[in-house]
């Protein structure tokens, strides 16, 4: 796309275009209102097109001035961050916070290209207990702490 | 003397046994997150919001305010030792700080760093006190149209005072508007962008998209990069200065910490703009510029003195108008919210010991930090020697538990992985999250008191302008919005942001 000179600004102002048409499309299912006695959808739809403005404008200085490049997505980080933590949310009540915990600092560790597995494994142990004597024995949060076979 | 008397009031709530020990623990939560990089007040503060239901509001205000001055304290001493900063405010002490350690003068630039915080901190909680219910009465005058117009200065100030492109700073403004109206409408009881998710209906929670677009996502891009951090000698001696030393820091700090006051107020100010503006006035004001950039304690006491008394006062807009001006102050409107305080002028009337203890507070928590920073600084180096490979999936662990400990729901975690996605792609596209977090607090805020003050004038858009305190307000944020996108003072803008981050 040789005629986005600033890909930064042009896709930023592309992704506030598509975030503002949703936000009109799906307000224009609520009711309008007047402005005297405005209904539910009149601020979404009134921020919405705001928002597609701006995103516009945003895009066309992207296609004007020229500016840097993207910086690579690391799709390791984003997966073994991110996605760690998503399954641990999903799996925590079963496997309860040790194993949780275990569970979830040896993968995250993976994310670091300077993974070693020992370090991995004794860190997990080790704030595993931190965390049962902070969250559960400190600060008294409902979660189990062993898994779901051996609970209560 | 009524301020003394109120003082008096606060400081007995303060120096209760439980708010001493949660003052305790923010402060030293502050400074260890200040020392390290890669985990800034706002990420720590969303991590801990849950935690805070059980809690008094001020118990949990007074820990909350902790982490963020105290952050102030421990990022000097990362930026001294390590030249890196371990919170954005002390980018500037870099500078000169760790130039003043490589001449073996760690020790002093430590001192005045801490000391000058002090100083600044007991300043500003005295301005505070003493600024804080004139203003607080005159809000109360306020009706919706004016509040509507002090909304959209403040978010517009908050905007042109931080880095960055302008308009997509206002679409992220508006972007974060439009995440905050998500859920059941208090007025008409619609289910808004709900999506037929049954998470939704009570709206998106302020944990997620925080911890989301602060915490995480700084993760995923620290992870990225190759680090290397490389402490200064570890042996600091002489955690004191020369009296040449105290010569020609005291003005500096006591400069900064005007400035920070000053700045303090201001939307989109605090700490952050403080230290940069201060270092840019030290270094005008030398007689030997040339020595900045080479070790010039005036460039670590007057940054240093200013971010903590820029990071005090931004409580002023809070407390008395109920109007966040930067990230922290919006976690702090929404640890104000879990606890059922509508901020807004009314609170300084209605919770006289919210108020006056959390001012108490602060001088107290100052008293702290300078405690924990000098005599304990060892235990902060020893930290700083763990590598962040064994540190982030701590962090995230905390966060991970943090935030499923809201609601019990693994729905929570889901949805701060997907802010969290979406922070990554606002930092590849240079897009900061702060104006973001900004708007989505105040959304609700905004749209109720719009629809106040449109039915208040049937329908009609000019009240706004018939509104003299209204109309004053919206003429400032548009002469601001059109002096800064001129294109004269567009560049000069540009480059002073990039002339004090290189």
């Amino acid at each position: 796309m040789g005629w986005v000179r600033s890909p930064k600004d042009f896709w930023a102002g592309i992704l506030f275009v598509t975030f503002g048409i949703v936000a009109v499309a799906v307000s224009s299912g609520y009711s309008m209102g007047t402005a005297a006695r405005m209904g539910p959808g009149y601020f979404p739809r009134g921020l919405g097109g705001l928002l597609v403005i701006l995103g516009a404008l945003v895009a066309l200085r992207g296609i004007r001035v020229p500016g840097p490049a993207i910086p690579a997505f690391r799709a390791r980080a984003l997966v073994f961050v991110l996605g760690t933590v998503v399954v641990f949310g999903i799996a925590v009540p079963w496997t309860g916070v040790i194993l949780g915990t275990v569970l979830l600092i040896f993968v995250t560790s993976f994310a670091s290209h300077e993974f070693r597995w020992q370090a991995a494994l004794t860190s997990g142990i080790v704030l595993a207990i931190a965390a049962v004597l902070v969250f559960i024995v400190g600060l008294k949060l409902q979660l189990p702490i062993w898994p779901w076979p051996f609970n209560r | 003397m009524d301020v003394l008397q109120h003082l008096g009031t606060g400081f007995g709530v303060a120096l209760t046994q439980v708010n001493l020990m949660y003052g305790l623990v923010g402060a030293l939560l502050g400074t260890l997150i200040g020392v390290l990089p890669g985990i800034g007040p706002v990420a720590t503060i969303a991590m801990l919001l849950p935690t805070t239901y059980a809690l008094p509001p001020v118990s949990a205000l007074i820990m909350l305010a902790g982490i963020y001055y105290g952050a102030q304290y421990g990022g000097s001493t990362t930026a001294i030792l390590v030249n890196m900063p371990g919170e954005t405010s002390s980018v500037v002490t870099c500078l000169d700080g760790y130039q003043m350690a490589r001449r073996g003068q760690a020790g002093a630039a430590l001192a005045v760093a801490a000391l000058g915080s002090f100083f600044a901190g007991s300043v500003a909680t005295v301005f505070v006190a003493a600024f804080s219910p004139p203003l607080s009465e005159f809000a109360l005058k306020f009706g919706p149209t004016e509040y509507f117009a002090l909304m959209v200065l403040g978010l517009i100030g908050a905007v042109i005072l931080a880095s960055g492109s302008i308009v997509k700073a206002i679409a992220m403004i508006v972007l974060g508007l439009l995440l905050g109206i998500v859920g059941t409408d208090v007025n008409s009881g619609a289910q808004r962008f709900v999506f037929d998710v049954p998470e939704l209906v009570d709206g998106i929670g302020v944990v997620a998209v925080a911890m989301g677009l602060f915490g995480f996502a700084e993760i995923v891009g620290n992870v990225e990069s190759r680090e290397k951090r490389q402490v200064v000698s570890a042996k600091i001696k002489g955690l004191w200065l020369s009296r040449k030393q105290f010569r020609d820091a005291a003005p500096a700090v006591v400069r900064g910490t005007a400035l920070g006051s000053f700045l303090g107020l201001l939307p989109g100010g605090g700490a952050m703009l403080s230290s940069f503006a201060s270092y840019t006035l030290e270094k005008k004001l030398a007689k030997d510029p040339s020595q900045f950039g080479k070790g010039a304690i005036q460039g670590v006491a007057g940054p240093e003195s200013a971010n903590n008394a820029g990071a005090q006062a931004s409580f002023i807009p809070l407390l008395t108008l109920g109007i966040p001006e930067n990230a922290v102050m919006a976690m702090m409107v929404g640890a104000m919210t879990i606890h059922n305080i509508q901020p807004g002028p009314q609170v300084i009337t209605s919770n006289p010991e919210l108020f006056w203890g959390l001012v108490a507070s602060m001088w107290i928590g100052n008293l702290m930090l300078v405690v924990l920073n000098l005599p304990m600084i060892g235990m902060w180096i020893k930290l700083l020697t763990v590598p962040y490979r064994l540190l982030y999936p701590a962090i995230l662990l905390f966060c991970a538990i943090g935030v499923y400990s809201v609601n019990n729901t693994s729905m929570d975690i889901t949805m701060t992985a997907l802010f969290g996605l979406l922070g990554v792609v606002f930092a590849k596209l240079d897009c900061e999250p702060a104006p973001l977090l900004l708007g989505f607090v105040l959304g609700p805020m905004m749209e109720e008191n719009l629809r106040r003050a449109l039915l208040l004038s049937r329908g009609d858009p000019m009240t706004f302008i018939h509104h003299p305190i209204s109309a004053v307000m919206l003429a400032a944020a548009a002469t601001l919005l059109v002096i800064v996108l001129l294109p004269n003072v567009r560049k000069r803008r540009e480059e002073a942001f990039h002339e004090e981050i290189a």
